[in-house]
């Protein structure tokens, strides 16, 4: 049985700072077989037409979050994009970097900034020591608090959908705030009162102007928005002394 | 030169952990292909094995239990005192964890949440949701993170550098600048994964290549049992994204094109719990006689365990089967056939994580303790990453103890250096006209079809003989970018020539070995025979070819029986 393909056109956005003065845009025309993603389509790129495209990847399976990048749009994830959902009549799917990200080359940008602001939120529970012997007990409906920001895969599409981040470099962004909320509704954690100063600053939690892009491009579907305004609720009643 | 005291190649589980326990006492950093939280460690999903009895029907349950069904799943080929000591390390190894963050699911009284898993004799699968692996990650990452480990990323390790028996440093590509950078070390602990994409049909990562095995054999370290490679049972049809075993542990049953629970005929009282070699077989049974759904699958259905339960405990599972298969498993079921999963073999390493070479140790699944034999069982994966990580790390900061002559072999490293260079030119000058892509899907065609499930002495010459056919075509390949910065298409081409290595291994070690064993099932000789082959394989590279010889298992306790389930 021959599998049927569909001829689909891509337009990919090239650049190499060391050597273009400015990106451009390469077409190039595929063929796509029933269930491919975006991610395989740029393989196919790679692998027989063009093998000097650059682009980042790992599990292709949704879990890692190497593969974010602006697809038709919108921030997505490559590897669990569909080709055949993306592609319109006549119109290239158009694959560019992630927004507000500098350009390594082509499709991969530079996430340092993006992974040491996360580093920089003391981004690890801090128990009570000396541990217990055994596991430290968590009601399930604690536990059921965790549930949303632990499925963060720290991708980067919600800080570079932010408009906020686009002109504030130094604001935390969403990704950090919601690891900051992470460990703030963590039962186990007990420095809770220095994360909330933390992020009680310009450049933390009064920073967000509840734009909402972070949340509509999540591809775990986390509400950052919310997480971000919990921990100023959390900050004003600490401040007026009812938060305990 | 840089220079640290310990140096940890990988950055998924085995590795974060192996550096967190050096990273105590020696100057420590990690040098990894991704980001750590890229690690394909955090594809993971149902849980890790510990005896902990927090579930109710695993109150009776204990190390020696654990162990046995260790050994007993990994048909005898396990060395038993190293499953013994895994699983006493277990349970601190999981504590630990979650004094460290991990978010492990609950039960009401808010102990870590266990649930069955394949070959288990008790619910001893500690879960979190069922992504714990990814969890488990970021939770390591994290307490990297807290130590300040230093982390060189996006650094494709090419070589280790030996010198007198002892290993002095590394080469690795810059895959962002395209530089070759030389490292020094007292002690190298490689953690770099699998071999999964030698495979077609593979639920692992893109970066899973087994490019650190290759180095290890390469530089004279024997690899064990690497013609045992699991095929996990449910992956999903199509993608061969994993469908993890929680799924049937938490109730999911498989059927086939006539509505029947088959697994009935083949694991009468484990039914779906069987573990993995023998669901997979069973299920491979049913497409090919005809009962699987046209395309070559077959159903697992959840729908029974009803909205809630699928919401709570399999919410990633129902993510991926909607995004990647179209299907909600609350309304229809998910199609399933086997895949690629697990390489049981690897870096032949003893109990402590040490190998041939001095200084040199690995850990989690690129190396072979051996723990799993022939066969692991679901959640014994990610259980052996932080054992084993554990274990290797303090082993080398013991050897750093006796250790008196440090930071040498600075000329050694620059003439490995030198080589790497000569090689990508080579390699780069090359003009003839194969496609290395081309010569990746025939290798991974003829593997899974070839050397996959159900094997055979004629059709596994045909796969060696194509192997060794395409490391001819090799020879002839071209990479089409010639430059330097984030050089996909030259990382690609070379890393390919690992595979084949090791695709040559694993199919001369299956040739060999004229039993069936756990997951190497040959149906021209289906019974085991413990006489001539309750022994691990060993391959140690030469220039004509993988060398093949024996050493014994270590069997000083359990006597192995034929396994019933």
């Amino acid at each position: 049985m021959a599998i049927t393909t569909t001829p689909v056109k891509l337009k990919i956005q090239r650049f190499d700072p060391d050597t273009d003065s400015e990106p451009y845009w390469r077409e190039y025309e595929i063929q796509a077989k029933p269930g491919m993603t975006v991610l395989e389509a740029l393989f196919e790129v790679l692998n027989k037409l063009d093998g000097t495209l650059s682009f980042r990847f790992c599990c292709r399976g949704a879990i890692c979050g190497a593969c974010a990048m602006m697809i038709n749009g919108k921030i997505r994830l490559a590897c669990e994009t569909q080709v055949s959902v993306m592609m319109k009549k006549k119109h290239p799917i158009m694959i560019s970097p992630l927004p507000h990200k500098k350009v390594i080359k082509d499709l991969v940008v530079d996430m340092g900034p993006f992974f040491e602001q996360i580093k920089s939120v003391k981004p690890y529970l801090v128990a009570k020591e000396p541990y217990p012997e055994k596991e430290i007990y968590q009601s399930e409906k604690d536990r059921a608090k965790l549930t949303e920001p632990i499925d963060c895969i720290l991708c980067g599409s919600c800080s570079s959908a932010c408009t906020i981040a686009w002109w504030d470099p130094n604001y935390l962004g969403p990704a950090a705030l919601t690891k900051v909320y992470r460990f703030v509704v963590d039962s186990r954690d007990t420095i809770r009162d220095e994360r909330l100063d933390m992020v009680d600053n310009e450049d933390g939690v009064w920073r967000c102007h509840t734009i909402f892009n972070c949340v509509d491009v999540c591809p775990k579907k986390i509400n950052q928005t919310y997480a971000i305004q919990y921990l100023k609720r959390q900050i004003v009643k600490k401040k007026l002394g009812f938060d305990r | 030169m840089i220079y640290h005291e310990a140096i940890v190649v990988g950055a998924g589980l085995a590795g974060l952990r192996a550096a967190v326990e050096t990273a105590t006492e020696l100057d420590t950093a990690i040098i990894t292909q991704v980001p750590p939280v890229r690690s394909h460690s955090g594809a993971a999903q149902g849980g890790v094995n510990a005896p902990l009895g927090n579930n109710p029907d695993g109150k009776d349950d204990s190390v020696e239990k654990h162990s046995y069904d260790t050994i007993k799943g990994s048909d005898f080929l396990a060395d038993q005192d190293a499953v013994e000591l895994m699983i006493s390390e277990a349970a601190p190894c999981i504590y630990e964890l979650e004094h460290w963050g991990c978010p492990f699911s609950r039960t009401p009284e808010g102990k870590i949440a266990q649930r069955p898993f394949g070959g288990a004799g008790f619910p001893r699968t500690c879960y979190a949701a069922d992504k714990t692996g990814l969890y488990m990650l970021h939770t390591l990452w994290e307490r990297s993170v807290k130590l300040g480990i230093k982390t060189y990323e996006e650094r494709f390790v090419t070589d280790l550098v030996v010198e007198n028996g002892e290993a002095v440093g590394v080469i690795a590509l810059n895959i962002v600048t395209g530089d070759f950078e030389p490292y020094m070390a007292d002690v190298i602990i490689f953690c770099t994964g699998g071999p999964g994409q030698v495979y077609g049909r593979s639920t692992n990562a893109l970066i899973s290549t087994g490019s650190g095995a290759y180095i290890a054999y390469r530089r004279g370290v024997p690899l064990k049992d690497m013609e045992f490679i699991q095929f996990h049972p449910t992956t999903l049809f199509g993608t061969n994204i994993l469908i993890t075993e929680g799924a049937r542990g938490e109730g999911g049953y498989l059927i086939n094109n006539k509505g029947e629970r088959f697994m009935s005929k083949y694991a009468p009282t484990a039914m779906e719990l069987g573990p993995r070699d023998i669901v997979s077989r069973a299920i491979q049974t049913e497409i090919n006689e005809g009962r699987g759904f046209e395309g070559g699958y077959v159903h697992l259905d959840l729908r029974h365990l009803g909205r809630e339960k699928i919401l709570e405990r399999l919410p990633g599972i129902r993510e991926l089967a909607i995004n990647f298969a179209g299907v909600d498993p609350i309304e229809q079921p998910i199609p399933i056939q086997p895949g690629q999963h697990y390489s049981m073999g690897g870096i032949s390493t003893d109990k402590t994580g040490a190998t041939s070479i001095k200084g040199f140790y690995a850990a989690g699944e690129c190396a072979c303790v051996s723990v799993h034999g022939a066969n692991r069982l679901g959640g014994n994966s990610l259980l052996e990453t932080v054992v084993f990580g554990k274990i290797a790390g303090k082993h080398a900061k013991a050897y750093m103890k006796t250790k008196t002559d440090r930071r040498k072999g600075e000329s050694a490293i620059l003439r490995a250096l030198e080589e790497q260079e000569q090689v990508r030119e080579e390699l780069l000058a090359r003009n003839g006209n194969e496609n290395h892509a081309a010569i990746r899907d025939e290798m991974r065609q003829t593997m899974i079809e070839k050397v996959g499930i159900f094997r055979n002495g004629p059709q596994m010459k045909e796969a060696l003989d194509k192997i060794l056919e395409l490391k001819e075509r090799y020879k002839s390949i071209r990479v089409m970018n010639k430059g330097r910065k984030y050089n996909l298409d030259y990382l690609r081409a070379y890393e390919l020539w690992g595979m084949l290595e090791l695709a040559h291994v694993i199919t001369l070690g299956a040739i060999k070995r004229e039993e069936s064993r756990g997951s190497h099932y040959r149906l021209d000789f289906p019974k085991r025979d413990d006489e001539k082959f309750l022994k691990h394989t060993m391959a140690t590279w030469t220039p004509e070819g993988p060398k093949i010889w024996y050493t014994d298992v270590n069997v000083y306790k359990y006597k192995p029986v034929e396994r019933k389930y």
